[in-house]
């Protein structure tokens, strides 16, 4: 986006220089830095904004079916582990506190927080990935994975009344389960890379006050991420919980 | 580079203080502790309400703060924002009138 040449050479300019000399992070189109910050920000919001109508769909495809078959999504449901969604919550919580911690590092010029920030919201974000493994693998060990194998003989707990369902609308939820954590895994698996990349930069003196764009924006990114998290958490595990 | 010196170099300034992110991650943690435990109150109909407000409640702190479209030196961005969830509404909501109404048939 802004690896321009002249981006390379700016990081080591005191902030004193560059209020005299041309900024080198200035491209020649912008009036100032910071139209050409609102600007890419903006970009990245109009970015953000398609990735809320794709997440979106699923999320619309989710609720038709969950009013269609309500007693099979309900049992579905139950047979995730809300103290692994829980724990997982919170790790996506804390990594966005350390990713706005970055950015704040990286307005500051703090190279070394900066850093430190971006390794640690990697391992978070691997942290998560780790704990969705697990629990990927219990639904692969009890053939709650979409298929020729799949198998639901669970009931629907209804406050203690057993309610038998049908296991073609189970496997509906699973599909729908599988499609919308394993988008927003990938979604992290993307960010991981996207932050490590940061690190390394970061690491090498790139950024500055004067241009931190993409700690901002692979931020804004981040927390997207994170707020998709915050809605799947309560649909898939919570909502037919109950006693 | 002193944080004196940083602050110079932005006409404005959209960061928060240390202390306020960590409060703001504490209420979401707060938050998110709050939903598990209503997820295991039988509320009837209301616990998907329950969720699904506690959900936004922490979503609005994230795009608010963490975010910053709060405060934020182009005002557009918060068109832009309130444009994506606009539109995320029609989906929802054209989609939920025609499936919800069609116990006729």
């Amino acid at each position: 986006m802004q690896n321009s040449p002249a981006v390379d050479g700016q990081a080591n300019l005191s902030v004193e220089h560059l209020e005299h000399v041309h900024n080198p992070a200035l491209l020649h189109h912008f009036a100032d830095a910071q139209q050409q910050k609102n600007a890419a920000s903006l970009g990245m919001w109009l970015f953000l904004v398609t990735e809320i109508m794709f997440f979106g769909g699923m999320f619309c495809a989710y609720l038709i079916y969950r009013l269609a078959h309500f007693n099979a999504f309900a049992a579905g449901s139950q047979q995730l582990s809300i103290k692994l969604g829980a724990f997982n919550t919170a790790v996506l919580i804390i990594s966005s506190v350390t990713v706005v911690l970055a950015v704040k590092a990286a307005e500051a010029g703090k190279r070394k927080l900066l850093v430190s920030y971006l390794v640690v919201t990697v391992l978070l974000g691997l942290t998560f990935l780790v704990v969705k493994g697990f629990e990927y693998r219990e639904k692969f060990e009890k053939h709650h994975v979409p298929g020729s194998t799949f198998n639901f003989t669970d009931t629907f707990d209804d406050n203690g009344q057993k309610i038998p369902v049908n296991s073609k609308e189970a496997e509906l939820f699973f599909s729908i389960y599988f499609v919308m954590t394993g988008m927003h895994a990938l979604h992290m698996i993307i960010g991981c890379g996207l932050f490590t990349g940061l690190a390394i930069l970061a690491w090498k003196g790139r950024y500055s006050p004067a241009y931190f764009t993409p700690i901002e924006n692979g931020g804004l990114y981040w927390h997207l991420v994170d707020i998709i998290w915050i809605y799947l958490f309560p649909l898939l595990y919570l909502i037919s919980r109950h006693s | 580079m002193s944080e004196h010196q940083a602050h110079e170099a932005h006409e404005e300034h959209t960061t928060h203080s240390q202390g306020f992110y960590l409060l703001i991650g504490a209420i979401l943690l707060v938050l998110t502790a709050t939903t598990v435990g209503a997820a295991f109150v039988n509320l009837g109909p209301f616990n998907p309400v329950v969720a699904l407000l506690i959900a936004t409640i922490k979503a609005l702190l994230v795009v608010l703060f963490f975010m910053h479209v709060k405060g934020a030196s182009e005002k557009l961005t918060g068109v832009v924002v309130l444009s994506g969830f606009f539109f995320l509404a029609i989906l929802l909501a054209l989609s939920l009138a025609d499936y919800l109404t069609r116990s006729w048939r």
